[in-house]
C-alpha cells in the first residue's frame, strides 16, 4: 500500500517537475522566436507566404462554418426573443454573441484544427527528415528562416480569419432571421448598429483574435520544433497542438471576458 | 605556414545524457584529401562528424576544425564556420517546398548579395557538376534517391567550401547511383581543392576511393592508415568487416542464456 502510494507520488512529482521544465522550455522558445524574427519582417515575401497557408487556405471552413453558426443563432435567438416581444433585437444578439465571443472562439478553434495541425506536422517533418538540421548546418537558423514566418503569418491571419467568420455570421443570421422568418431588415440593421459598439465590442473582439492567434500559433509551432523526429513524435505533436491550443483559447477566452465585460461594463 | 590539417580531434569522448559514446578519440585530417571513418552502425562514427560540425560539443577533449577550436565559439562563430563546411546527410535532407534549383540557391540567397542572375549561373553550374541540369525545375518528391542524393552534393557544394562532410552518402542506393556518387565525391573533392570526410560502412566502394581511413569500433580507433595498410592490419575487426565474415570478434548470435537451457533441456530439467 504503502509502496504503491509512494511510486504515485513519485509518478506526480515527476509530471509535474517535466510540465513545468516544458512550460519554461516553452517561454525561453518563445523569447528566442521573439528576438529571431527580424527575418520574418526583412523578408516579408516569406511571412506571406505562411498568411497564404495559414489564413487563406482556411477561408473555406472558416466561412462556411460562419455562415452557419450565424443562422442557428438566428433561428435559436428568434426563438426566445419572440417570447419576450422583441425578435427586432435578433440583429443585436447575432451581432454581439459573434462579435464579442463565438467569433474569435470558433475561428481559434478551427483555426488551431485546420492551420494549427499542419504547422506542427510540416515543422515536426522538416525535423524528422532533417531539413532543420541542413540548415542549421547552411549557418541558417531555423527558427529565423522557418519558425518565426510561420508565427507571424499565423499571428496575422487569426483575427482576419476572426472578423471574416463574424461578418460571414452576422450575414447567416440576417438570411435566417430577415429572409427566412420575416424579421423587420430595418430594426435588424439599425438595432444592431445601436447597441453594438466599436471599442467594447469590437476592439475587444479584435484583441481576443489576436491573443489566440498568438497562443495557438505559438504552440503550433513550439510542438513541431520540439517534436520527436519520429513518425509517432510528430503525430502526437499534431494531436497535443489540437488539444492545447483549445483548451489555451477556452480558458484564455475566460480570462479575457472577465477582464473586459464584467465590473464597470 | 598554413596548417597541413584541416581538422585535428584530441582526446576526444562523448556521452548522450549518461551513456558513453566515443572514448579518448584521435584524429587528424590532413588538408585536400578524402578521409573515411568507417565501423558498424552505433559505433560512433555519426556521432564524431557531428562534432567536427560543431553540431554537438565534446564532453572532454577538443575538436580543432578550419582553425577554430569548436567548444570555444559562440553562435557567431559557429555559423562563419559552418560556412566554410558543406554537408551530405545521409537522405539528402532537401527542402521538401522548395524546386532543385532553389534548393542548390538557397544558401547563396541567404548569405551572399548575387544579383538573381549570378545566383541562377552559379546554380546551374553546381547542377551541371553534378549532372543534373536539366532536373533544376523538379521538385524533391520527384526524384529518385541517387538524383536526390547529388541535389544534395550540389547543395552542399554551393558555396564552394573548405571541408565537405558526408554522412553515410551510399545507403539506400542502387549500384548505379552508388558508383555516380563515389566518383562525384573523388571528382568534387579535387576540383575545388577541397577536404572530405565520409562517415560509412560501404566498403566496397569507399577503400578505393579515399586517400586515408579510420576503423573505428565502440566508440574507439581501432585502426587507421591507407586502403591497403588497413586491410593488412591485421585487426580482427577490420579483417571481419572488410570480408564480411558472418561470425568473428563481432558474434553472430547476441548474448544469451544457454540453448539448451531456454528450451528446457538443461541437465536436471
Amino acid at each position: 500500500m504503502l509502496v504503491a502510494l509512494r511510486a504515485a507520488l513519485i509518478r506526480l512529482g515527476a509530471a509535474v517537475t517535466v510540465g513545468v521544465w516544458r512550460l519554461g522550455y516553452g517561454a525561453r522558445f518563445f523569447v528566442y522566436l521573439i528576438v529571431h524574427s527580424g527575418t520574418a519582417f526583412r523578408r516579408f515575401r516569406l511571412t506571406m507566404r505562411e498568411i497564404y497557408f495559414a489564413g487563406v487556405l482556411s477561408l473555406i471552413i472558416i466561412l462556411v462554418s460562419g455562415l452557419f453558426v450565424g443562422m442557428v443563432l438566428a433561428l435559436q435567438g428568434y426563438e426566445t426573443l419572440q417570447r419576450y416581444g422583441s425578435s427586432e433585437a435578433l440583429g443585436v444578439l447575432v451581432a454581439l454573441s459573434l462579435v464579442r465571443e463565438l467569433g474569435p472562439v470558433v475561428a481559434g478553434l478551427l483555426f488551431a484544427s485546420r492551420a494549427g495541425s499542419a504547422i506542427t506536422a510540416e515543422i515536426g517533418l522538416m525535423k524528422a527528415t532533417e531539413q532543420l538540421s541542413a540548415m542549421e548546418m547552411m549557418a541558417v537558423d531555423p527558427v529565423a528562416r522557418v519558425v518565426a514566418p510561420r508565427f507571424w503569418g499565423g499571428v496575422i491571419s487569426m483575427p482576419v480569419l476572426a472578423a471574416l467568420f463574424s461578418a460571414m455570421g452576422i450575414f447567416g443570421g440576417y438570411l435566417v432571421g430577415v429572409v427566412l422568418i420575416g424579421v423587420d431588415e430595418g430594426a435588424f440593421w439599425s438595432q444592431m448598429q445601436a447597441a453594438v459598439d466599436v471599442r467594447n465590442d469590437i476592439l475587444n473582439g479584435v484583441i481576443k483574435s489576436v491573443v489566440f492567434g498568438v497562443a495557438v500559433t505559438l504552440i503550433a509551432v513550439f510542438e513541431g520544433y520540439d517534436a520527436p523526429p519520429t513518425a509517432e513524435g510528430v503525430s502526437g505533436a499534431t494531436t497535443r497542438t489540437v488539444v492545447t491550443s483549445s483548451l489555451a483559447i477556452l480558458a484564455l477566452d475566460f480570462v479575457l471576458t472577465a477582464l473586459m465585460f464584467t465590473g464597470g461594463a | 605556414m598554413a596548417d597541413p590539417h584541416i581538422a585535428v580531434i584530441e582526446d576526444l569522448s562523448f556521452a548522450y545524457d549518461r551513456r558513453p559514446v566515443l572514448h579518448g578519440i584521435g584524429l587528424k585530417i590532413p588538408r585536400g584529401k578524402v578521409v573515411a571513418v568507417m565501423g558498424q552502425s552505433g559505433c560512433g562514427k555519426t556521432t564524431l562528424l557531428r562534432i567536427i560540425a560543431a553540431a554537438l560539443m565534446p564532453t572532454r577533449g577538443r575538436a580543432r576544425v578550419l582553425g577554430r577550436d569548436t567548444g570555444t565559439l559562440d553562435r557567431d562563430g559557429l555559423y562563419a564556420l559552418r560556412r566554410r563546411m558543406g554537408m551530405l546527410f545521409q537522405f539528402g535532407a532537401l527542402f521538401t517546398d522548395m524546386s532543385v534549383f532553389d534548393n542548390v540557391a538557397f544558401q547563396m540567397r541567404e548569405h551572399t548579395n548575387l544579383p538573381e542572375d549570378a545566383i541562377r549561373d552559379l546554380v546551374l553550374l553546381k547542377l551541371e557538376a553534378v549532372g543534373l541540369r536539366g532536373a533544376a525545375q523538379r521538385m524533391p518528391g520527384e526524384l529518385s534517391g541517387g538524383m536526390a542524393r547529388r541535389v544534395a552534393l550540389a547543395r552542399a557544394i554551393a558555396l564552394d567550401p573548405q571541408l565537405i562532410l558526408y554522412d553515410e552518402p551510399f545507403t539506400g542506393l542502387d549500384p548505379i547511383a552508388l558508383g555516380v556518387i563515389a566518383r562525384l565525391v573523388r571528382q568534387l573533392n579535387d576540383s575545388l581543392g577541397a577536404t572530405s570526410i565520409i562517415v560509412t560502412h560501404d566498403v566496397a566502394e569507399t577503400l578505393p576511393l579515399v586517400d586515408y581511413v579510420y576503423f573505428m569500433a565502440e566508440g574507439r580507433v581501432i585502426a587507421e592508415g591507407t586502403a591497403d595498410q588497413v586491410r593488412r592490419s591485421g585487426v580482427a575487426f577490420v579483417e571481419q568487416f572488410v570480408s564480411g565474415a558472418i561470425d568473428g570478434p563481432v558474434p553472430f548470435h547476441y548474448p544469451a542464456a544457454g540453448y539448451e537451457a531456454d528450451l528446457g533441456f538443461a541437465a536436471g530439467a
